[in-house]
């Protein structure tokens, strides 16, 4: 008797497990779709502000680079490069990374970089500041990133690419400093970096992780 | 069932038995999720979809469900309703689930849901488990929104900010009453002390009106005798 009970008990559960499963994969199915064209859009959007005053004629998303660590941009995970062109000839480049020193772990950046080395647009991705205080860095939340717009290695030079109270020439955020010099931190570093590999950015073959031949 | 009963039942869901407030269930989401309405709000309404498509099927399939097996049960039915609901959330309001995050997968571990499996669905017929389920998500929903819209509104100084998340459309800053406002209360701290605030706040409506009750008593006793 004990036998058949644990069968029926058994059956029960396979029956409702196959139910269930049946109705995620229904849901599945029909959100497929959407949720794709979600996650489209909200990379295209969130690029956008890296691609502000750019004139191109490409598929930002198409033309992605995966730079897997070790590399020499700030953060330790898989770096993102976008590349953006105008008939065939390259305009910006986008980058993805991550500046390790935040306040509360790393901070996701948007670094776009026009082909002459200017900063086209940054903006804050990803984060886990404090609200009210680092969490300024956002764009959504005050104008901070916009200072760096148009802003070179040449203007300032690197060593002027700090906070204030650091010496250097950018606004902090009142009550955070930290947040900010990471930031900041980030970019002068994906500046030069940019600046050293430039033609092999655009010189790469898109989409897969590039494993870099200078890391060799 | 008769409108009274309903009546009965939508008290006892939204005041006398709240989930959140009186038997403080699924206090994680609600402490973490409430730093602006819109994010209660959403959080809210997933967890009652959930909590009544959850009593439904509990109480659908309850005659011929082992008791010893009736968990795993529950486990099951609730965790493909959870993600049935992350990926109609992932398909419709992209920015509100980018927003509560981690928070709609773990509503499967909102004890308020698989308690009132347990306690309420296992036992009633489908029509009256669904209407306890959406009493009961009520009630946490309500509680999610009050809380909500108190920490935004003295954390941040705003009211109804980023309801596109929700309604879709441009973004919407919503009523901006101060540049700022008191931090402590978006911050984690916040939330204990604006729930401790609304459970006092409930217990003294609670204590005014059963003293309002015996004093009109003797008056009615006097009466009566009379």
């Amino acid at each position: 008797m004990k036998d058949v009970a644990i069968i029926k008990s058994g059956v029960t559960l396979a029956l409702i497990a196959a139910i269930c499963t049946a109705l995620v994969a229904v849901t599945y199915q029909l959100t497929e779709t959407r949720i794709a064209a979600n996650e489209q859009a909200w990379l295209e959007r969130s690029l956008q502000p890296a691609l502000s005053g750019l004139f191109f004629d490409s598929g930002v998303s198409d033309s992605k680079l995966i730079v897997q660590p070790p590399h020499e941009l700030p953060g330790t995970e898989a770096a993102i490069i976008y590349r953006v062109y105008a008939q065939d000839a390259p305009v910006a480049a986008l980058f993805v990374v991550s500046a390790r020193d935040g306040y509360a772990g790393p901070i996701r950046i948007l670094v776009g970089i026009d082909i002459n080395g200017v900063v086209s647009g940054i903006h804050v991705l990803e984060h886990r500041e404090t609200p009210g205080l680092g969490d300024r860095v956002e764009s959504t939340k005050s104008d901070w990133v916009k200072q760096f717009s148009g802003r070179s290695l040449i203007d300032p030079k690197p060593v002027g690419w700090n906070i204030k109270g650091d010496g250097g020439q950018f606004d902090q955020l009142t009550g955070a400093s930290v947040t900010p010099r990471a930031v900041i931190k980030a970019i002068r570093e994906t500046l030069l970096y940019f600046d050293t590999y430039k033609e092999e950015i655009f010189a790469e073959a898109s989409t897969g992780s590039v494993e870099e031949e200078e890391q060799e | 069932m008769t409108e009274s009963g309903i009546i009965e039942r939508f008290k006892t869901g939204l005041w006398r038995e709240n989930p959140g407030l009186v038997q403080l269930l699924g206090l994680c989401p609600l402490l973490a999720v409430t730093s602006s309405f819109v994010n209660g709000l959403g959080l809210g309404i997933a967890t009652l979809a959930v909590l009544v498509a959850s009593n439904a099927l509990v109480s659908a399939t309850r005659r011929w469900i082992r008791p010893e097996i009736r968990i795993p049960i529950y486990v099951l039915i609730i965790a493909s309703l959870v993600t049935c609901i992350e990926l109609i959330f992932k398909a419709w309001f992209p920015a509100l689930d980018r927003s509560l995050g981690i928070f709609i997968p773990l509503i499967v571990t909102n004890c308020a849901i698989v308690a009132r499996a347990e306690v309420f669905a296992s036992r009633n017929p489908v029509s009256s488990s669904m209407l306890d389920g959406l009493v009961m998500g009520a009630g946490f929903a309500l509680l999610l929104m009050a809380i909500g819209i108190f920490r935004e509104l003295v954390g941040q100084g705003t009211v109804l900010s980023n309801m596109h998340m929700l309604l879709g459309g441009e973004p919407m800053r919503g009523l901006v009453l101060t540049d700022g406002g008191w931090l402590l209360a978006i911050l984690p701290p916040g939330a204990f002390f604006s729930l401790a605030l609304a459970i006092a706040a409930k217990n003294m409506i609670d204590r005014r009106r059963r003293e309002n009750r015996q004093s009109a008593m003797p008056d009615r006793a006097r009466r009566a005798s009379k």
